[in-house]
């Protein structure tokens, strides 16, 4: 399998360190590396299969980074070079890196994987991330079922003496909001409600963690970092298109009996990743992409589109953290929409006004078109104004993404809901399709 | 000399909708069904500054800024 193990002594050629480790060829590249049957990679395979991150002098790999072009995979899909460069010019005072694997998403699952399965990747990222900003701690935010195999790693790091600065393991907790940036923040310094804050001017890579400049980063995107300061930009952009180049790990559901974490490169049809064709688009209504925070693309358009952002944003939705949901022609997509904005409005922080009311009335109006469209007021036109009013309004993005998700799924399901209003509400006996966790404060169904 | 330019940052969680800032600046902040302001998109005009700053001083959240842009 793997193609001969480096030499114990790291080779560290400035800027250009190529290990003897061949990089992967094929589109799995993160997920070449996850052992078999899903165990945790130790320390000892770690370096087996990737060889040790060689050494990179002074800003060498910002640089290297930025023509990677790699992008963040948490949801914003923002240059991570970037980003990083705006920490390290951030202050004089020494930056925070948190490497965040929260995956609030109750739909995503690839965060998972790669911090149980793959966690010296995630950890070689986020120490790479600390040592070009200049951050001498680094905190691995992670749900509570994460943290023996992340704390595993870390004390293999340490006995090894692997790492130059200090590496913690902080609880996320259970909820939609966790890895927003503001409230994974709040979590760290032990803010109670570890909810979203308002960053006015000074946003949290100028000032996060203990008024430090502070790097938050997707694990994905930190995993993604660890191969490029092995194989070079230059072999990170042997797959995908320009713009987007690499791969990205996608949870695909509705797809195959069970969800599977596909890694596929950036701008393929999502159709080839699918392994559908154009023709089996009736065996589905539609497709979320993203995630809860992300939008509804209709099945012709999904199977068509390149698996870019940009792609995804012409349509009002966004790759996000990539999940792809096809939904089951079985269910009512009215229903299922209404169970997850039910569960996004439950899941709201309480802080701000026009989220708070606006989207128990946005909430409101879905459950009505999907089970009562009669009682709708103002019909299926009532709702966009809805968005609208809460759209661009709270101190985070949790209302935008409630908004793009009701918007996408109305243009959708806009023949659904006409059906609606026009017979009545569907009866169907299916189960539900959008997954709602079990620590929700309120359940989705009604 | 270029002149400064001026806007109104809301801070929505400190702010619980008093509703005083759209009264002082009608001009620039209405009120949503809630009693929430909805502050106008851009710079304040030259001829109200005096009012939006009066409006960000009378807030009792001290939720409203009047913020100098930089570019």
């Amino acid at each position: 399998m793997s193609p001969g193990s480096p030499s114990s002594t790291a080779r560290s050629r400035a800027g250009s360190g190529r290990p003897t480790v061949q990089p992967p060829a094929g589109a799995e590249r993160l997920l070449s590396g996850v052992g078999a049957n899903g165990t945790p990679v130790d320390l000892a395979d770690h370096l087996d299969r990737w060889g040790p991150v060689p050494t990179w002098q002074g800003t060498a790999f910002l640089a290297e980074l930025d023509t990677s072009g790699l992008r963040g995979h948490g949801g914003a899909w923002f240059p991570v070079g970037t980003k990083w460069r705006s920490v390290r010019k951030a202050g004089l005072r020494s930056p925070v890196v948190v490497a965040n694997g929260a995956e609030g998403e109750p739909a995503s699952g690839k965060d998972r994987v790669l911090v149980h399965q793959l966690p010296h990747l995630v950890l070689d990222g986020a120490v790479l991330a600390a040592t070009s900003v200049g951050a001498g701690q680094v905190y691995v935010h992670v749900p509570s079922a994460a943290v023996p195999a992340v704390t595993r790693a870390i004390e293999e790091r340490r006995r090894a003496n692997l790492d130059p600065c200090a590496i913690e393991v902080v609880v996320a907790p259970d909820r939609f909001l966790a890895g927003q940036e503001t409230a994974a923040v709040a979590t760290i310094i032990g803010r109670k409600p570890a909810t979203p804050t308002f960053v006015g001017l000074k946003p949290i890579r100028e000032q996060g963690v203990g008024g430090r400049p502070t790097l938050v980063q997707n694990v994905e995107s930190l995993a993604h970092a660890a191969l490029i300061a092995r194989f070079g930009a230059e072999w990170f952009r042997k797959v995908g298109t320009s713009e987007s180049p690499g791969t990205v790990l996608l949870t695909v559901t509705g797809r195959w009996a069970e969800p599977r974490i596909v890694e596929a490169p950036l701008g393929v049809p999502l159709g080839e990743i699918l392994q559908l064709g154009l023709g089996d688009a009736r065996s589905f209504q539609g497709v979320l992409l993203g995630g809860y925070g992300g939008g509804w693309v209709t099945p012709h358009e999904a199977l068509a589109m390149p698996l870019t952002e940009e792609a995804a944003r012409q349509y009002g939705s966004s790759i996000g953290a990539g999940v792809v949901a096809l939904l089951p022609t079985n269910v009512c997509p009215l229903s299922e929409v209404s169970r997850v904005v039910t569960y996004l409005e439950g899941e709201g922080a309480g802080q701000c006004g026009p989220c708070v009311n606006g989207l128990a009335v946005l909430a409101n109006a879905m459950g009505q078109l999907a089970y009562k469209p009669n009682a709708l007021r103002g019909g299926v036109a009532a709702i966009p104004t809805l968005c609208g009013l809460v759209e661009g309004r709270g101190a985070c993005r949790h209302p935008d993404g409630v908004a793009r998700f009701v918007r996408t799924a109305l243009r959708v399901y806009g023949d659904h809901a006409a059906l609606h209003l026009q017979r009545g509400p569907c009866h169907t006996s299916a189960q539900p399709f959008l997954p709602i966790p079990r620590t929700a404060r309120r359940q989705g169904a009604r | 000399m270029k002149r400064p330019r001026f806007t109104l940052v809301l801070n929505p969680i400190a702010c619980d909708g008093h509703g005083v800032c759209a009264e002082l600046l009608p001009e620039c902040i209405r009120l949503d069904p809630w009693g929430f302001p909805i502050i106008e998109s851009g710079d304040i005009p030259v001829e109200l500054l005096d009012h939006a700053e009066r409006a960000a001083a009378s807030c009792p959240r001290m939720a409203l800024t009047l913020v100098k842009q930089t570019s």
